[in-house]
């Protein structure tokens, strides 16, 4: 109850709990803003009636000498309390309540408050940071005298693994895991596995054919007999916490009876019924209704499509059905849905391609021969609409001149500020490409050149060298309108060239659009299935983006490749291993630890509002509709406190977050149990 | 005098309708009077301060104490009755939580003056303001001191029980009447201090028989406004912000069931520390849009935000501890 005072220990009375206070210098990270031997002995003398017996400082804490000190003390002095004042929780929280739990002291019984993050870091001054820094620890010892011993609970792991998409980092997932020895469902929702990758003609720098380096992992992961291939399919649901996951895949119906197919492709050479194919061929090829992709799909097995099947549509045709050698035709299969029990998750969803529409000055769409990225790689592959003849919209007409713009809807505040990583090494691949196979004049509009990785400077080196003009500045626009002689029927690429300091107009016969990475369209719903967390730019948000970039912040969920930003082939192929070797981390320790921090709904103060219902990221809410009140399941409880904010009549409380801890740590903020103890001496 | 424990109620600042709300209980008002000998109750019978003065300390059983502490004489009055009375109890809203008057800590006490002494239907044509201290021939008149702020009874003196209710229900006290007959008897126990008494331990929705479905909320509407309201469905799902998710149950919910929204005079339900940003977070929780400009939209059916969420409670609020929003 709200009204009744925050208990205090008054001078003369003895403290129920025995404190111990740890500053660190974090090297100069803290000391050299804080005057931590002042912290120190602040604490010691204006927070005993706390229940402080001890402070400390030391240069590391977290060192093993550091953890050795808090050990001792721990063990000499009978500490039952420890609070530590050095970085964020985030990062030594774990290390701490580690060195509490080796001294025999139950680890949720130690604090960090952060004087370095919140303190030294953040201020110049060092009397006020050294104040606030005091303001920190007092509101930790405040807190921690609240907090009561808890205990982890352990469940088993379920050997499974759910790959979600089937490009290149999902596809080296599910083989280093399935390699291993353990199963895997690889779910990917169109019907063949390859993602954009298997679209390329060349990758950079090297020139490797995409095709063939991607294909024969294709083929062993479609075989692999752990692996369980789930194409044409959608996760619809999950449920479930690290180790026990439950999903629920949504298997289309493909229309063909993959017992009886063959793959020998005569439905799809038949059927009379063509459509513009805009996933694989991005819009400038055919395909049919019943169809793989392209073809070295795997599985090789076609899928109809619906919408677009004369026989769904108007119940005529079945030219497919009849001329089918093996009767593998089915219009009557319907959806499945599929529940499967798997202990961790990889998302690998990829990524969509900016449209380059939303930028109209570059005439995308209104323009015919400006050409986006993906469009381009068609028009390069062999296997592409063109045979690999780079040609102009009309399908005949070599270039004699191309531009390549980077950044297209990348580095750009109207659209994306992020980088999109590959942009600049892709275009340098385009300029050799059309370079080498038309001999046109190509001229590459860049912001600055991004040359990282493993012989990517060279690849560009090489590319000035063929005779590639590069011009730095943002091109202004691409318009027909000519203007002055040499520019009719041509494209003008207006531009201000930064370098040489003047505007340029360089007219040209093809443009080619280096279109942003953008987050799938779906990304939020996707996150929302998932219980995870998108970033403002839509990107799933990695546990740490340098020390666990395949972790999320939910257990056992981990996330591969361009789920979490832009990457080239080279870091998604380690990033689906590293996820992986995560992953089979888990499966091999058998059972996990959960955390503690949970929250629960106090079933008499409950009554049924609902309003929580709705909001758990984790699904861990139930609403029993019988008894009118709102149930937690522990151990889907990630312990986020999305409920216990929300609840409107303070029913949900949540494991070391209770009002009686908050409301504490900020009296000890405002040092207002300084002050009461203070008043208390006076009188 | 007889033997018999005696029974003060007082009215601090308050409107008079917890008195009502006494009188009310009907003829369980005549058991008060067996049981107890009334020392002390301005509304109801002559007596003097002095009177309550001369008593010895803790010589009342049981004081009501309802109205809030806005002027030097309230806060007199509260030191007084605590010293006198053995149990006090933080009696109605205005006690407990400041109450409407308690909204007024939003505006500086001289524009709360001006404001009450010149409103349109105030006969104040030679603009008269009150002085407290005013100088006759015979000497100075005081009147008392007019606060800074209304404080509830607790923020002044300490308080055994609460009573919460706007007023609280008449069946309510009655049952809280007879509790403390008994245990003066020694056939009960009271509950202890500092314990809420006469209302439920949940909230207003307990209490409501409307239909509840997962909330999203996709716009909210002044009660006014609204041209038919379903009679079975939640008033908060038809965009009607009502505050009985976050108010104490105790009432029966009397006013969703005529379909009014709960305005939230019962207070906060039990574990709520801040009824205003609880309901507050609740609300925002449940908005069905993730667009600021829409969002934006939405929050407008709030014209009123301090009136919406804090009616009752802004003098007991955790914002009380900030200086005085007109002090900025």
């Amino acid at each position: 109850m709200s009204s009744q005072p925050i208990p205090l220990h008054l001078p003369g009375e003895e403290p129920a709990e025995k404190i111990g206070v740890y500053v660190c210098h974090c090297g100069t990270n803290i000391a050299a803003t804080v005057d931590v031997a002042e912290v120190r002995d602040w604490a010691g003398q204006r927070l005993e009636d706390s229940g402080v017996v001890v402070s400390r400082d030391y240069k590391f804490m977290c060192s093993s000498l550091g953890q050795e000190l808090i050990e001792k003390d721990i063990k000499d002095l009978g500490l039952t309390r420890v609070v530590v004042a050095a970085c964020s929780p985030h990062l030594h929280e774990g290390t701490f309540r580690g060195a509490c739990k080796r001294a025999g002291l139950n680890p949720y019984l130690c604090e960090l408050v952060s004087i370095r993050e919140q303190v030294s870091w953040v201020h110049t001054d060092r009397h006020a940071a050294t104040d606030k820094a005091k303001a920190v620890v007092s509101g930790g010892v405040e807190r921690v005298v609240r907090n009561t011993p808890l205990e982890p609970l352990r469940v088993p792991i379920h050997p499974a693994t759910l790959v979600v998409g089937g490009g290149i980092a999902g596809i080296q997932a599910a083989l280093e895991i399935a390699n291993a020895g353990f199963p895997v469902y690889l779910v990917e929702r169109e019907p063949s596995i390859g993602g954009h990758m298997a679209q390329f003609d060349k990758t950079f720098p090297t020139l490797d054919c995409a095709a063939c380096i991607l294909t024969p992992r294709m083929v062993e992961a479609g075989g692999h007999p752990n692996i369980t291939l789930l194409t044409w399919s959608e996760v619809v649901d999950v449920k479930g916490y690290v180790g026990n996951f439950v999903a629920t895949i949504k298997k289309k119906a493909r229309y063909v009876n993959t017992e009886l197919c063959t793959g020998c492709g005569i439905c799809q050479e038949k059927c009379p019924k063509k459509i513009v194919d805009e996933v694989y061929e991005a819009g400038l090829g055919y395909r049919k209704a019943v169809y793989t992709p392209f073809p070295q799909a795997v599985p090789k097995y076609p899928v109809i499509d619906v919408p677009n099947c004369t026989f769904f549509q108007k119940g005529t045709c079945r030219a497919c059905e009849k001329l089918c050698p093996t009767n593998a035709i089915d219009f009557t299969q319907k959806d499945e849905l599929l529940t499967v029990e798997v202990g961790n998750i990889i998302l690998a969803t990829g990524y969509d391609l900016f449209d380059a529409r939303r930028i109209p000055q570059y005439g995308y769409g209104r323009l015919a021969n400006v050409f986006t990225s993906l469009e381009f790689e068609r028009l390069t592959n062999a296997a592409g609409p063109t045979n690999g003849d780079i040609v102009l919209r009309d399908g005949k007409t070599k270039p004699q001149s191309v531009a390549v713009i980077h950044c297209v809807g990348s580095r750009d505040r109207n659209y994306n500020n992020y980088c999109s990583a590959i942009c600049c090494m892709q275009s340098v691949k385009f300029a050799h490409l059309v370079k080498e196979r038309t001999g046109a004049q190509v001229y590459n509009f860049y912001i600055d050149m991004r040359t990282t990785a493993k012989a990517y400077d060279e690849f560009y080196q090489r590319v000035l060298e063929e005779g590639t003009l590069f011009v730095r500045g943002r091109v202004a626009e691409v318009t027909d309108a000519a203007r002055l002689p040499g520019e009719a029927g041509k494209l003008i690429i207006q531009v201000e060239d930064t370098l040489a300091g003047k505007q340029r107009r360089i007219p040209v016969d093809m443009v080619i659009l280096s279109a942003a990475l953008e987050p799938r369209r779906d990304a939020k719903q996707t996150a929302h299935l998932f219980g995870l967390s998108c970033s403002a730019d839509g990107w799933m948000i990695e546990k740490h983006v340098k020390l666990d970039p395949v972790a999320t912040m939910t257990e056992g969920i981990f996330a591969a490749g361009c789920v979490t930003g832009p990457k080239d082939i080279p870091n998604t192929v380690a990033q689906g291993a590293a996820a992986a070797a995560r992953v089979l981390g888990m499966i091999q320790r058998r059972e996990i630890e959960l955390e503690p921090i949970k929250a629960s709904v106090n079933q008499e103060q409950c009554s049924g509002c609902r309003i929580c219902n709705n909001l758990c990221p984790f699904n861990a809410i139930l609403f029993h509709e019988d008894r009118m009140v709102s149930e937690i399941n522990p151990a889907l409880c990630q312990g986020c406190g999305t409920c216990v904010a929300a609840c409107p009549a303070g029913a949900i409380s949540g494991t070391g977050f209770s009002n009686e801890q908050i409301l504490s740590q900020i009296d000890g903020l405002l040092m207002l149990n300084v002050a009461r103890q203070s008043a208390a001496v006076a009188a | 005098m007889s033997g018999k424990p005696k029974f003060a109620m007082y009215w601090a600042s308050s409107c008079g309708g917890c008195e009502i709300a006494v009188l009310n209980i009907g003829e369980k008002i005549l058991d008060v009077d067996a049981n107890f000998d009334v020392v002390f109750w301005p509304v109801a019978m002559d007596a003097k301060y002095k009177d309550v003065e001369a008593l010895e300390d803790g010589a009342i059983t049981l004081c009501l104490f309802n109205g809030g502490i806005r002027t030097a004489e309230n806060e007199h009055l509260a030191h007084l009755l605590r010293r006198k009375s053995k149990i006090l109890v933080s009696f109605g809203s205005c006690a407990t939580e400041g109450c409407v008057p308690g909204l007024a800590n939003l505006s500086r006490p001289q524009d709360v003056i001006d404001t009450a002494f010149s409103t349109i239907s105030t006969d104040n044509p030679q603009g008269v303001r009150p002085a407290f201290e005013y100088a006759v021939p015979e000497g100075s008149i005081r009147i008392p001191v007019f606060q800074n702020v209304v404080r509830t009874l607790d923020q002044v003196v300490a308080v055994d029980y609460y009573m919460p209710g706007c007023p609280p229900e008449s069946h309510q006290i009655a049952a809280v009447v007879e509790l403390v007959i008994k245990a003066l008897h020694g056939q009960a126990e009271l509950p202890p201090k500092g314990a809420t008494i006469g209302a439920g331990a949940s909230t207003c929705c307990d209490e409501c028989p409307r239909q509840r479905n997962v909330k999203t909320i996709k716009q909210f509407v002044r009660i006014q406004d609204v041209e038919r309201i379903d009679p079975d469905l939640c008033l908060l799902e038809q965009g009607i912000p009502c505050n009985g998710p976050a108010t104490r149950s105790g009432c029966g919910a009397l006013c969703p069931k005529v379909s009014a929204q709960c305005i939230g005079c019962y207070g906060p339900a039990e574990g709520v520390v801040d009824y205003g940003a609880r309901l507050i977070t609740a609300f925002a929780s449940v908005i069905d849009s993730k667009d600021p400009a829409e969002i934006e939209r939405i929050l407008d059916g709030i014209p009123d935000p301090a009136g919406q969420f804090y009616r009752f409670n802004l003098a007991k609020s955790l914002l009380r501890a900030g200086k005085p929003a007109w002090a900025a």
